[in-house]
């Protein structure tokens, strides 16, 4: 059994958004990186659990970035990955990303695929699906259970209004979120175990990319609370109707 | 040529987050100076010919029953085998959990540059320019898509429903069987309560309520508005409120017209989501409370003591 989870680099999830070059660039100046939430805490945390109870499992990493990226995949090595592979290219477009990722993916023959349900930066939400049609396997979104047997895996996912349970022979690809796995830190022991673990770095294949972000905008400010006296919430209730016009 | 909106539906109506794809759709068709057509896939009783009073001349109806909608795989080969038979270069969704798993899947499959969180028609006169939301809600991004082919995955609650009057043609429209691997074994579907993804009123509450049990006033408060109720992370995480409550960077992103946050302090992480609301109101005691900067209005109180007059404020408005 052999999964490979992809693993993304994210600005920390307090970090001031601002942009630089005329807002075509994200301000990275003092901002801390992490690993992508939804990669780590679900994705990878998962894959670890399912190893702790059949050590047979490989767990394998991968991510799309330039050297500034093997801290994050050093640290998800710590927690409990096998080897890691590091794409050499800038990550932007997602078709681009996915088409590396299945590359990856094709030439390791992995049973089980898995990514958080989106990046905490990009928000698209999209590559786990295209890694899937890329290797044509199904794909399975927004994942809050995973457990294995021998030759499929038994999944529930959120639906709209409600939630699904569902088998699905492997290989497939699951995105994760809240509630497949607790987060953890790594140890030292997996700090230490984590400086000689395989970091293999690949020339990107040859991709399309069917996008390209022009610049960015930052929303408008807020003009200014209205504060409306504690012993009133009836002047509040009448500014909602006839000011705001929202009831 | 043509652009196709996939459309759901759930309890034989047709969602309204379809319907504001379809508005965006007309729009953008208007502006290519093509055909807009609604693709509406599976049985349902709604009137697919009144979704004419939205703009769309066609819909096409893929109403066999054996089609599994939860398999991605279906619903791309589906789509895709409709734009192939009425020459769709663009593909509308909304940006549902389903649009999440199929709309990468067709972006692959019809080699379609896709932006998903779209908040506004795209430009035109920038290329094929669309803004989406990034980095959780705190900023966009004017994305370009360089294909022939384009895909956009339209943000709930960010497009308005334009109606007026028409009505549609409704198209069978028939695929060859499609088998799926996925075998479901269960559904659990929560009856009855308003969708938090799509509600345009949400009423929200935090730590400050101090326990689950505190929440009737939160249910009423949400009843008379007919809005749906929502949490802050560390509520969830207490399991006070279920988990699909919870809204922030790591839960659900929403965008409501009224968003009233009791007992939520606002961190950053919880204003990622939903800080496209159009009217935040907050009530904290603290008047510290960082999410004040980001309301439009606010009661410094104890919501022991604001939540029940303002229900009683709105009791008095409904007689």
């Amino acid at each position: 059994m052999k999964i490979l989870v992809c693993i993304s680099r994210t600005p920390d999830t307090t970090a001031k958004i601002a942009f630089t070059d005329n807002n075509t660039k994200f301000a990275t100046e003092g901002v801390q990186w992490i690993i992508n939430p939804y990669d780590e805490w679900y994705a990878l945390v998962r894959a670890i659990e399912l190893k702790e109870k059949d050590a047979s499992i490989g767990i394998h990493l991968v991510t799309i970035g330039g050297a500034e990226t093997e801290p994050i995949i050093r640290k998800a090595l710590a927690l409990g990955g096998d080897e890691a592979f590091r794409v050499n290219a800038i990550e932007e477009d997602p078709y681009f990303i996915a088409s590396q990722i299945a590359f990856v993916a094709k030439e390791g023959g992995y049973d089980l695929i898995l990514t958080g349900k989106e990046t905490i930066d990009h928000n698209g939400s999209s590559i786990g699906a295209m890694v899937a049609e890329l290797l044509d396997m199904p794909f399975i979104s927004l994942a809050t259970k995973l457990d294995i047997e021998p030759t499929q895996a038994l999944v529930t996912r959120e639906i709209e209004g409600g939630e699904e349970e569902a088998e699905i022979s492997f290989p497939l690809v699951i995105s994760c979120q809240k509630g497949m796995a607790e987060a953890r830190i790594p140890n030292m022991r997996g700090i230490m175990a984590a400086r000689t673990k395989p970091l293999a770095v690949k020339d990107p294949q040859s991709a399309e990319k069917l996008t390209t972000t022009k610049a960015f905008v930052l929303p408008p400010a807020k003009s200014g609370v209205k504060l409306v006296p504690a012993e009133t919430p009836e002047i509040l209730i009448q500014l909602l109707r006839e000011e705001a016009k929202v009831i | 040529m043509s652009l196709i909106i996939f459309t759901e539906h759930s309890e034989d109506k047709i969602k309204k987050s379809s319907l504001e794809a379809i508005s965006y759709g007309v729009a953008l068709a208007g502006k290519l100076n093509i055909e807009a057509i609604a693709l509406v896939v599976g049985p349902t009783a709604a009137p697919l010919s009144e979704l004419g009073e939205y703009g769309v001349k066609k819909v096409v109806h893929a109403n066999d029953s054996a089609i599994i909608t939860s398999d991605t795989k279906s619903l791309a080969t589906i789509i895709s085998q409709a734009a192939d038979t009425h020459q769709a270069d663009v593909i509308i969704f909304s940006n549902t959990l389903t649009a999440k798993g199929v709309a990468p899947r067709l972006s692959v499959r019809m080699k379609a540059g896709l932006v998903t969180g779209a908040v506004a028609l795209p430009d035109l006169t920038n290329e094929f320019t669309v803004r989406k939301t990034v980095f959780s809600g705190k900023a966009f991004a004017d994305v370009t898509i360089l294909s022939p082919k384009k895909i956009i995955s339209l943000n709930l609650n960010a497009f308005e429903i334009i109606k007026s009057t028409g009505t549609a043609e409704v198209i069978p429209f028939t695929t060859a069987t499609i088998s799926s691997s996925i075998k479901i074994k269960k559904v659990n579907r929560m009856a009855g309560e308003i969708s938090l993804a799509e509600a345009d009123k949400v009423v929200s509450a935090g730590r400050g309520l101090k326990g689950p049990e505190n929440w009737g006033m939160v249910e009423e408060l949400a009843t008379l508005l007919g809005a749906a109720t929502a949490c802050s992370r560390p509520v969830a995480d207490s399991n006070w409120r279920p988990h699909h409550e919870h809204v922030g960077q790591t839960g659900l992103a929403i965008a409501p017209d009224l968003y009233i946050a009791i007992g939520i302090s606002g961190a950053i992480q919880h204003l990622a989501g939903v800080n496209r609301s159009k009217t935040i109101v907050v009530i904290n005691k603290d008047p510290e409370a960082p999410f004040f900067k980001a309301a439009d209005y606010g009661i410094i109180g104890d919501a022991f003591e604001v939540v029940p007059k303002m229900i009683e404020a709105i009791k008095q408005l409904k007689k």
